[in-house]
């Protein structure tokens, strides 16, 4: 057994019992902690698989980004635990037995099908590179880039154009006017003119105004 | 003993079922729902990833990284309407979320 293979299985069951607990937890903090651990370790799967970039990329947006903004989301909703746990032993059997069903479906998927060249051990250009000698070639980042902004451009485009719908439309959804603020407008103190405002009166001396 | 694609894809198996159990085990919270998307959705990269390193062709991670871009986005947008909902409903209950009866 290599490193890498220890590597594999320690990875896996990480990742499978983080995701089991997820979806089991009682909290939902303690659940989007298991997902923040469910995601590393499926960074380290894809590091041994040699998708290096897509692994920083699963620790930074979905750790970083995702993950947080589930947490925030779980903390500032005031969600009465007890209640929404209500009703899981009725909805135990179905869910299990359709997982149960699912998953045996896969795994004889995967038994029964041959792929290619059959057994070949998975390693990463990477390590394939090094492990003949010497040079590693361009790194699992470099090639992507090269086909990405290339081969793959008016897709890379259209994923910004979702980012950016996405972002417009949870902002749109979650900007509240509340009632009873005075918000600064900005547009109508531009607008204003100093003929308007500014007002020039002759005042007799002694009487005032 | 070596790590083959069938282990790759066996992981990936084990983590969609899980998350299919976890939408139907979870049927009251929303954000656990949610999250067991977002583990489907880390199954299917799982998989294109394996499947891109076993054929050496790059298109695979090219679309793990749509897949990503897809689910945060999905995820902002959910999240955001389930704030909402909450402020205006002051409960995420999926059973209470009838308020368009089609």
């Amino acid at each position: 057994m290599t490193v890498a293979v220890l590597a594999f299985y320690l990875f896996a069951a990480v990742t499978t019992a983080a995701a089991a607990m997820v979806i089991t937890a009682r909290n939902p903090v303690h659940s989007v902690l298991f997902l923040i651990l469910a995601f590393l370790s499926a960074a380290g799967l894809f590091v041994l698989a040699g998708a290096e970039f897509l692994a920083m990329i699963l620790a930074i947006v979905y750790v970083g980004a995702v993950a947080v903004l589930f947490m925030f989301v779980v903390m500032m909703l005031d969600i009465d635990f007890v209640r929404v746990r209500e009703g899981v032993h009725r909805y135990l059997p179905i869910g299990g037995a359709i997982g149960l069903v699912l998953a045996v479906e896969l795994g004889f998927a995967v038994a029964a099908t041959r792929f290619g060249s059959g057994a070949a051990p998975l390693v990463s250009p990477l390590a394939a590179g090094l492990a003949e000698g010497g040079t590693a070639g361009p790194t699992n980042t470099e090639r992507l880039g090269q086909v990405l902004y290339t081969d793959y451009f008016y897709l890379f485009q259209a994923a910004g154009i979702v980012l950016l719908a996405a972002m417009v439309g949870a902002i749109a959804l979650s900007l509240r006017e509340r009632a009873g603020v005075r918000r600064q407008k900005p547009g109508a103190q531009a607008a204003r003119l100093a003929r308007e405002t500014v007002e020039v009166r002759k005042v007799p001396p002694g009487t005032g105004l | 003993m070596e790590i083959t694609l069938a282990h790759y894809l066996v992981v990936g198996a084990i983590l969609f079922a899980l998350g299919i159990f976890g939408v139907f085990l979870n049927r009251k919270n929303v954000i656990v729902i949610l999250m067991s998307i977002e583990l489907m959705l880390l199954a299917a990269n799982i998989n294109l990833v394996a499947f891109s390193t076993h054929l050496d062709d790059l298109a695979g991670q090219v679309f793990a990284m749509f897949v990503l871009t897809v689910a945060a986005a999905e995820v902002s947008v959910g999240l955001a309407i389930l704030v909402v909902y909450n402020r205006v409903r002051g409960s995420i209950e999926v059973e209470d979320i009838n308020l368009m009866k089609g």
